[in-house]
């Protein structure tokens, strides 16, 4: 395992008197998949959020590459390499797949110049490269359908191929799988794993058990925004705590 | 011709601000009910600088544009952060005490507004009402292509996505306030074009001709038109400076029937006349259906290659 690429130290999300997130800390190494698992309001999307600059952590540190990033905008956090989907997608219903893309794809290549920012996107290879953005998460047969008509599935499809086209170091996929088929489900799982390939880390929150522990290297399981346990998926599954977690404690104080 | 051309020429300048209009609200989705402030900042900016400093109008013309787009950006810089309703009555208060600083400020004329603005002068000789009217319409023609270009670029696109989904677009990398100041400047720039336009048209100008009622108007337009098209905000203006003409026994009642126009739009024709699922849109195409009907042979479909 290589050097860490983003450190979450100590984090603690507060609002108001809730903890949603109470000092959670963990690593993820260059080309690993992290899964972040927990039972529902464990502060798995707020952890998200706090990575991805929507809110800045009121407690700790996050670290991208060894540099502090708390209290980085997402826009600035997009720009530093982290892209990331939404739990409930959020395409922009009225632009086509494809322009859904580009407004990822263009902005290291048009932002900060006026001039070339007002040239047209269509004439240029643009266009092309988020073709190719398409062709591989298996969308480029809609790519000019108003990405508000299309199923959930290629929905999902949708986000990840926008967080693709920031080039992104880290990408963060919060529920990816859900809603989906089970053939779909397999795909994006090659998809992942190929995305891994590029030399891209993963930090995905993932409900399907079986999914997110045949899909991630390690696993971290949060409860009541705690950290719970950390380990590889066959050790983690196997965690009293974590059953506990998730199932409950019988009447005698036997693991349900 | 006299008539038409008066006419003609305030429809132009209208369409050129609602255009304006439009990039604010119809390409990043941000709510300006305050247009007709930088309407007036432009004309006035290009009236004292005419009248009081003695410039031209050629040479006033990028100065009240320069200014009217700086306003705009320090104007729009506080109120792009809130959103929706509050940035409604943000622009609203924006339009009131643009209003108030005309009418109190002795330095603007005060009540009595600014008179004695020049005519238009191109190579040596003043241009008459059918003249300046084309000049108008190069004008127009002109904020039309920039429109075009505008939402064929990339940054008319970041300013789309923001309009659908602010949050996602700034996980895109775009930075949101960014995106609205750009569309909120180059609105305002084009409004204050129409404003110096219409400075050298009326030749006379008072801040009442720049309330909060004209913002209404001009708003109008851009629904009844269809927001986020190219050509809505011209049409719009076309069909609200035309009706008065038209129904001139109703004149009373003009604000009466814009209302009931505008309720009518929104509760029918929400995209406007030329916006998505318009009636007038889908009636062109089915007529058209009915004139050239179906393509039979499609030679490829038939002769086929075999594979289907």
């Amino acid at each position: 395992m290589s050097r860490a690429l983003l450190e979450v130290h100590g984090i603690s999300v507060v609002f108001g008197g809730l903890r949603a997130v109470d000092d959670v800390s963990f690593e993820i190494h260059d080309r690993e998949i992290l899964g972040l698992l927990g039972p529902n309001g464990a502060g798995k999307t707020t952890c998200f959020n706090a990575i991805s600059g929507v809110y800045p952590p009121t407690l700790g540190d996050i670290l991208l590459d060894g540099a502090r990033t708390n209290g980085a905008p997402p826009h600035g956090m997009a720009r530093l390499g982290v892209g990331r989907t939404f739990q409930i997608v959020r395409p922009f219903s009225g632009l086509s797949v494809r322009e859904n893309v580009i407004v990822a794809l263009g902005g290291p290549r048009y932002r900060g110049n006026l001039l070339r920012s007002l040239t047209s996107w269509r004439k240029k290879g643009i266009a092309d490269e988020a073709g190719a953005i398409l062709d591989r998460v298996g969308l480029l047969d809609v790519a000019d359908r108003t990405s508000g008509q299309l199923p959930i599935g290629s929905l999902r499809r949708v986000e990840i191929a926008r967080a693709l086209a920031l080039s992104p170091r880290l990408l963060l996929l919060d529920e990816s799988f859900s809603g989906l088929r089970s053939t779909e489900i397999a795909q994006i799982e090659e998809l992942i794993r190929s995305i891994r390939e590029d030399g891209v880390s993963v930090l995905l929150i993932e409900h399907n058990m079986k999914v997110a522990m045949g899909l991630s290297d390690r696993v971290v399981v949060l409860d009541h925004g705690r950290k719970l346990a950390e380990g590889k998926p066959s050790e983690v599954a196997s965690n009293q705590a974590v059953i506990e977690a998730y199932l409950g404690r019988g009447e005698r104080g036997n693991v349900a | 011709m006299d008539y038409f051309a008066t006419v003609a020429t305030l429809i132009v300048i209208q369409a050129i601000a609602a255009c304006g209009l439009n990039v604010i609200v119809g390409y990043a989705g941000q709510i300006s009910l305050g247009h007709a402030a930088f309407f007036g900042i432009g004309a006035y900016a290009s009236a004292m600088l005419t009248t009081k400093a003695g410039l031209t109008f050629w040479q006033a013309l990028p100065a009240a544009l320069l200014i009217t787009m700086l306003l705009g950006f320090l104007l729009g810089l506080p109120s792009l952060r809130v959103r929706e309703d509050f940035l409604a009555i943000t622009t609203i208060g924006i339009n009131f005490i643009v209003e108030a600083v005309f009418i109190y400020t002795p330095f603007f004329g005060g009540a009595l507004g600014i008179g004695g603005i020049p005519r238009v002068v191109v190579m040596g000789g003043r241009l008459g009402n059918n003249q300046f009217l084309a000049l108008c319409l190069v004008f127009l023609v002109l904020s039309l292509a920039l429109c075009r270009q505008f939402a064929r670029a990339w940054a008319g696109l970041a300013c789309f996505a923001v309009r659908e989904d602010e949050t996602a677009a700034s996980s895109m990398g775009i930075s949101p306030v960014r995106a609205k100041l750009s569309a909120f400047v180059l609105g305002t720039g084009m409004a204050g074009l129409a404003g110096t336009l219409y400075a050298h048209y009326a030749r006379f100008i008072s801040a009442g001709d720049f309330g909060f009622p004209v913002s209404i108007s001009i708003m109008s337009m851009v629904v009844l038109g269809g927001m986020g098209t190219l050509f809505g905000p011209l049409l719009g203006a076309m069909i609200i400076g035309i009706l008065p003409e038209i129904f001139r026994p109703l004149i009373d009642y003009r604000m009466f029937i814009y209302s009931v126009l505008l309720l009518l739009m929104i509760r029918f024709q929400p995209g406007g006349l030329l916006g998505d699922s318009s009636l007038v849109v889908g009636l062109l195409k089915s007529l058209k259906k009915l004139v050239k009907p179906k393509n039979i042979a499609n030679p490829r479909e038939i002769g086929g290659d075999g594979d289907v």
